[in-house]
């Protein structure tokens, strides 16, 4: 293996399939009149998302040193250009997240992102069922709420079970002690290992309404007398492949989001990033409300392809670069 | 011992898992889109030989156990210990129990290599090469010319293990025997 890392990981077959991919998308996207945009990888702001640590770099420029970070996801700069141009924009980007490297993460990764102003929630939805469906060949589509989920599968309810129970159940399910760990993450901890695993077996399944705690960028809203993030997420084959939002685009409460995840990042110890405040002064304009989503295109890849891991559609992943 | 990170956890590192020395067998990074990261990672318990499925957040470590596998040659048994000896010239002993030895004891020969794996200075597993010959004490006569394929009868080896063989196997032969499965390959 070591004296073969200068050589691609991928087949020449996995080559061509990527590249008809990504003009199957781009095609797609004509048809729908949705622009194709480019945004920097390296901008000035990170993301403050508590499990999101983004890559910084130091750039020089006539002598001045700054400290840039390479985008976790395109996301503020296309919100950024939708306060500008209130179009329907996407963008196939490379998204680098630090830390994330196994057989389904690379810490490079191909991201494609899209914003359709006008477009409801299920709209939106539709979409994504569209453009996977076709790409992936399945034409069934189930949608449950995160909460029906939890109580089908586990018989707890997790927007209003005890933190200790959730506690207990992660230590009986995976071993894993979770105590003292945020409730969020038990949930994160049960979802992926008791619950991913079985969605989209042969089917498109989308996940919506999940904890308010877990809203990232997106809505929060009322639905059953809990607070429920206006968030979906779509599984093909147990695999988390895109995540769409109804987007927040209440300035105050994105500040007061971006400053309340680097309090948490603070508590535990995580590194700091600026926040983007160059967002919440796009998101002062008075925008259409509008959805967005992402949908990572190495997973799609393999996916519709097979294959197993994800260094067989990368050509170069972490370990050749 | 040091302690190792999730990120550290490869394939045949050595951890304690609950006062027990276990073998990392594989490590999966899993993690949420927009959520906390988790290692699964499945452990053989090297006193039990069981394999355990437990998750991790990523960046917990557990610590190192002292294991180490060493090749020794195995010289004689009194009864009630194995006696295995280093062959790197310095002539170390090690006396393996029962419980060590396990299912080894089927294929142990004198003068032969074995994988001794000591757990703070002590014998915990005895292993095997993936092929052993042995000779055939006991079986029923061969007929003469049958190399076909197909018919199969019992032979007893030299350690006492009881193998399948073809037809034209004779008591006296050497077998070379594939230890992981207990299956006869060829003649030596």
């Amino acid at each position: 293996m070591s004296s073969s890392l200068w050589q691609a990981s991928t087949s020449w077959d996995a080559l061509k399939q990527r590249a008809d991919t990504l003009n199957s998308i781009r095609e797609f996207f004509k048809v729908k009149g949705v622009l194709e945009v480019d945004t920097p990888a390296l901008m000035r702001a990170g993301s403050t998302d508590l499990h999101l640590d983004s890559i910084k770099a130091t750039v020089d420029v006539a002598g001045v040193q700054q400290d840039l970070y390479l985008q976790t996801s395109p996301e503020f700069a296309l919100k950024r250009l939708l306060a500008t141009h209130g179009q329907s924009i996407f963008q196939i980007a490379k998204a680098f997240r630090n830390g994330e490297a196994g057989s389904r993460h690379n810490p490079e990764f191909t991201m494609l992102e899209w914003y359709r102003p006008g477009l409801c929630f299920q709209g939106l939805m539709n979409e994504v069922a569209e453009l996977a469906g076709e790409l992936l060949g399945i034409s069934t589509v189930e949608s449950f709420s995160y909460r029906s989920l939890f109580l089908e599968r586990l018989s707890v309810d997790p927007f209003t079970a005890r933190p200790e129970d959730l506690v207990t159940l992660c230590l009986d399910k995976t071993g894993c002690n979770m105590v003292g760990e945020p409730t969020s993450s038990s949930l994160d901890l049960l979802m992926s290992h008791c619950i991913e695993p079985y969605l989209g077996q042969d089917v498109l399944t989308f996940v919506y309404d999940f904890p308010a705690s877990q809203a990232a960028l997106s809505k929060i809203d009322v639905v059953d007398g809990v607070q429920v993030a206006k968030r979906f997420e779509l599984y093909v084959s147990g695999a988390e492949l895109a995540n769409g939002y109804d987007e927040l685009l209440d300035a105050k409460e994105q500040e007061r989001r971006f400053k309340h995840d680097l309090e948490m990042r603070k508590s535990l110890d995580k590194s700091q990033v600026p926040w983007d405040q160059k967002l919440v002064e796009a998101l002062k304009t008075d925008m259409e409300a509008c959805c967005g989503v992402a949908l990572g295109i190495d997973r799609l890849l393999m996916l519709r392809y097979g294959y197993d891991d994800i260094s067989e559609v990368i050509a170069f992943p972490f370990d050749r670069t | 011992m040091a302690s190792y990170s999730t990120n550290e956890f490869r394939s045949g590192l050595k951890v304690m898992l609950e006062g027990d020395p276990c073998a990392i067998l594989d490590n999966e990074f899993v993690k949420p889109g927009k959520g906390q990261a988790f290692n699964r990672v499945k452990l053989r318990n090297l006193k039990s030989g069981r394999v355990w499925e437990r998750t991790f957040k990523s960046g917990e470590s557990l610590e190192g156990a002292d294991v180490m596998d060493l090749d020794m040659e195995y010289l004689y048994t009194d009864g009630e210990f194995w006696h295995f000896m280093l062959n790197d010239g310095s002539f170390e002993q090690h006396a393996a129990d029962e419980t060590a030895l396990g299912d080894t004891v089927k294929w142990l020969k004198e003068q032969d290599i074995y994988t001794v794996t000591l757990y703070n200075g002590e014998p915990l597993a005895i292993s095997p090469a993936n092929f052993v010959e042995l000779e055939v004490v006991e079986t029923d006569p061969g007929l003469k010319g049958d190399t076909a394929q197909g018919g199969s009868k019992p032979a007893t080896l030299t350690t006492g293990a009881v193998v399948k063989v073809p037809l034209f196997v004779n008591i006296g032969d050497k077998l070379k025997v594939d230890t992981r499965t207990g299956e006869y390959v060829s003649r030596a």
